[in-house]
This record gives structure tokens, sequence and C-alpha cells, in this order.
């Protein structure tokens, strides 16, 4: 038996081992001296080319520009999330009509650019004005932003009706089979048990959809929508200012940013239930 | 080199699926406006198609290997490397292709002609089209490939490179021996989507001169009246790109899953 009679005084904790200075801390410092250098020079530049009248004449005309890149996403996601609705049933479906004609909707749209979409639907169905003009659609695809609006609608509708497929057969089948087995009718178990489950996976692809969409608008520019981009362009190719560019930049980034940030959050919330 | 050139260039026009001797266009489109020569314009959208396909091809391994270091300094034991990846992930995937394109595009030019200016040149100065496309779609793409390659990573077991230290290989050996080859496997799906994207961005190049399919398809639809005939056109091009890069894939998964047992 023993008995302890004197404690072992607090002593300081150890010294911390001496990180040796690596070829990948010299690296690491280096590329991100790099990225200050770039964020420095940029900073330096707009300092040194400021121009108040240039920036009075031109910003309101960058910011309404992305309210037109903002109107134009959204209601084209809007949209779409109508259309995706029947396509992603279609693909679903053990009816091989449906079945063959949302797949080959959905690979179409998925398979080729949008920018070769919203020629053929700008330049291409516009090209059909007598037959337009006799079924009175041509103020419709006379505006190059209703064609866009059309082409990105269909174009998110292909993209969305995958992301609602893939999210409705992520559910687990038992799950339809307790609803059945409590006799609910299977549209209440589709619409108070399937979908809610269903929407939280498919939350995350939606976002990302929605922050794709952002990116890809940005080529209406050439077809003469003034969105963001196209303010962009038209401010550079009036002031030969590259600057443009860099405050175009910011914006889309701050836009996807706030975005992404935004969808982090919700999907916290929204799955906490989730959580162990 | 010149023979080498000739005969590629000999073997490229044998080989053209649309204006070759076994080519769709001089079988079937003759004296229609996709016929090839003078008389039509099969023969600029198959040049046009040849510039969509090199330009995807060339991008894609400088876009894997530089995705392949920014996933390496993404996993790194050093904050500051890891900081400078991810600042190079979120600008390059926030912004539009179309924009880095166009910062690509003029950047380059400004910078080359301050370059030749300093040098005592004032002439104008031209990008070509195909390099800054290249550049542009490229650093895009590694922004892509390193988030693709990262989550690949994660699924190797840290086992794996202990393993390898322990037969006494190096660290390159470790990775290019053992991880390597399973990390290719994982990221495969991953990857088959990103050249999906890759074949589409190039379509953007059009914007900036380079003549691709759309770029071609566009003039011909411009000259011919023929918008909607053109424009559906370059889209089954590019379905049948979409399908032989279906087709490429699922064999190579199919490859890359022989050694992996039955289930």
């Amino acid at each position: 038996m023993s008995v302890t009679d004197r404690l072992i005084e607090p002593q300081a904790p150890p010294p911390e081992a001496a990180k040796p200075y690596t070829a990948e801390r010299l690296l690491g410092r280096i590329l991100l001296g790099v990225w200050l250098a770039a964020g420095v020079g940029i900073a330096i530049g707009a300092a040194q080319g400021w121009d108040t009248e240039k920036f009075v004449s031109y910003g309101p005309k960058l910011l309404s520009g992305l309210g037109v890149t903002l109107t134009l996403v959204s209601l084209s996601i809007l949209f779409g999330a109508f259309l995706s609705v029947p396509l992603a049933f279609g693909r679903m479906s053990r009816n091989p009509i449906a079945f063959w004609a949302s797949y080959v909707y959905v690979y179409f749209f998925r398979g080729t650019p949008i920018i070769a979409q919203l020629f053929l639907v700008y330049y291409g169905l516009g090209s059909f004005r007598p037959e337009l003009d006799a079924v009175g659609l041509w103020w419709f695809f006379r505006e190059a932003w209703y064609c866009a609006l059309l082409a990105f609608t269909l174009n998110t509708a292909a993209y969305q009706a995958e992301i609602l497929r893939g999210a409705i057969e992520s559910v687990p089948r038992g799950q339809s089979e307790g609803a059945a087995s409590l006799g609910l009718s299977p549209r209440i178990s589709f619409l108070k048990i399937i979908l809610p489950q269903a929407l939280i996976v498919a939350l995350r692809p939606y976002g990302n959809e929605i922050i794709l969409m952002i990116k890809g608008s940005a080529i209406v520019a050439i077809v003469t929508v003034f969105d963001l981009m196209g303010e962009t362009r038209r401010a550079f190719s009036r002031t030969f200012d590259y600057q443009m560019y860099f405050w175009a930049a910011l914006l889309y980034l701050m836009i996807v940013e706030i975005l992404r940030n935004l969808w982090t959050v919700l999907e916290r919330r929204l799955t906490r239930h989730l959580k162990r | 080199m010149d023979a080498i050139t000739a005969a590629l260039e000999r073997l490229t026009t044998l080989l053209d699926p649309f204006c070759g001797p076994a080519g769709v266009f001089t079988w079937f489109a003759g004296g229609s406006l996709l016929a090839c020569g003078d008389a039509g314009w099969g023969d600029e959208i198959a040049s046009g198609f040849k510039i969509t396909v090199f330009l995807a091809l060339a991008t894609l391994p400088f876009g894997l290997v530089f995705g392949f270091f920014v996933a390496l300094a993404k996993r790194s034991q050093e904050p500051s490397l890891r900081r400078a990846a991810n600042i190079y992930t979120t600008l390059f995937r926030g912004l539009p292709e179309l924009l880095t394109l166009f910062i690509v595009y003029y950047g380059l030019q400004i910078m080359v002609q301050r370059f030749l200016g300093t040098l005592g040149y004032q002439g104008p100065v031209e990008i070509n089209a195909f390099a800054a496309g290249m550049v542009a779609l490229g650093v895009v793409f590694a922004a892509y490939a390193s988030e693709v390659l990262e989550s690949a990573f994660n699924a190797i077991p840290l086992g794996q490179y202990e393993a390898g230290y322990a037969l006494g290989l190096s660290r390159g050996r470790t990775m290019r021996l053992i991880v390597l080859p399973q990390l290719l496997r994982v990221a495969l799906p991953g990857l088959g989507n990103l050249w999906m994207e890759l074949l589409k961005n190039t379509a953007l190049v059009s914007v900036i001169g380079l003549p691709d399919i759309l770029r071609q398809t566009g003039i011909a639809a411009r000259v011919t009246k023929r918008a909607f005939e053109f424009f559906s056109l370059a889209c089954l091009l590019f379905i049948i790109l979409a399908l032989a890069t279906s087709l490429v894939f699922s064999y190579l998964e199919r490859r890359a899953r022989r050694s992996e047992a039955m289930r």
C-alpha cells in the first residue's frame, strides 16, 4: 500500500514541436502571395483608372443588367420547375411513349450546349416569320428576351426533371409500402410522404442548378439581351476599359457566393431533424 | 516533321466521317446544302466538328493534370496551400465560363501588347482564339476536376498509403502506383460528366471567333437563311458527341471495374 503525500506541481505544457519549413509551406505562401498580388494589382488598377463619370454612367447600367439576369433566371427556373414535373413522371413511367418522349427530350437538352439551343430558338424559329405571323406568335419570337426565356426554361426543365426523378427514386420503397399499408391513397402518400423526403434530397442539386443557370445566362449577351454580361460588353466596347470585366466578375461572384451560403444555411435548417 | 504532319493530314481526311471517302455528306448530301467542296457547307461543318473535338481533347490533359495538383493542394497539411487552392476553385466555379473566356482573351491580348510595347513593338496583337479557349476552358475544367478528384481522394482509405510506405515505396511512387489507379477508378463517372461539360463549353469559344461547329453552322445559317436546319444540325452533331462520350465512358468504367469482385 502506498500513500501519496506529495502532489506533483502543475507544470507548463511541453513546448510545441517546431514545424519544419517544408517545400509545401513555401509553395503555399508563394501561391497565396500570387493571389494577394493579383487582388492588390486589380485594386490598384481600379484606383488608378478611377473615373467618377464612368462609374456614374455605367455603374447603374451594370446593376440593371444584373436585374435582367436575375429576372431571367428566376422566371426560367420557375417555369422550368412546372415543366419538369410531367417530364420526371414520364421518365419514371412504364408507358413506352411517355418514357421515350421524355427520355429524348432530356437527352437532347442535356446533351447540347445551351448556346446552341438559344441560337436554335432565336435564329432558327425566328426564321419562320410568315408561319409565326400567321399563328400570331411573332411578337414572342421577335424579342430576344422572350427567346432566351423560352430556351432557358426548356433547358432547365430537362435538368430539373433529372433532379426530381433521382430524388423521388432515392426514397426507399418501404416508405410507399408503409403508406399503402396505412391505407393512404397513392396521391396522399406521394404528396405527404414521398415528396417531402425527395425534396430534401433534391435541395442541393436544385441549388447547383440555379447557380449553373446564373452562370449560363451570360450567353444571352450574344443575342443582344442586355443582362449583366451584355451591359458589360457594351460598356467595354464604348470605353475599352478592361476593368469592366472585373466589375462584372465581382458581381457574378457575389451573387453565386450569396446563393451558395444561403443554400448551406437552408440545408442545415431543413435537415436538422436528421442530425444525430 | 513535315512528313508526319502530311501523313496525319491524309489520315484525318481519309477517316473524316463527313467529307472523307466514306463520309456521310459525301454519300448522302451531294447536291444539297451539305455537299462537300465549294458547292455546299459540308466541308466547313466537318472542319468545325474537327476543331471542336480537337479543342476539347487538347484541353483535357492540361485541365486534368492541373486539377489533380489543385486537388492535392486542397488535401495538404499546410493551411496556406489549402487556402490558395480554395480561392482558385471558388473563383473559377463562380464565374460564368463566357466571362472567364473574355477575361482570358482580352487580358492575354492586353498583356502581350504591353509586353511587346516594352520591347518596342507597337503593332496590333491578335491572340489565337484556340489558345485562349484552351486556357479558359482548361482553367475552369481544372477547378471542377479538383472537386471531383478531391472527393475521390476521400474514398481511398489511409491504409493504402500506409501500406505503400510500409513496403518502402517513396511518396511519389505510392501516389503513382497505388493511389492513382484507384483514384481514377473512383473518379471516372465524375470525370465523364466533366468531359461532357467541356464538350458543350467549347461552343462558347465560337463567340471569340474560333471556327468550331457552332460558328461554321452560324455562318452557313446566315448566308443561306436556313437557320433552323443548320442550328438543328449543330445540335445533332453535339448529340453525336454526347453519344460517343457515353459509349467510351461506359467501356472505360467496365474496364476499370474488371478486377473488382462480382457481387
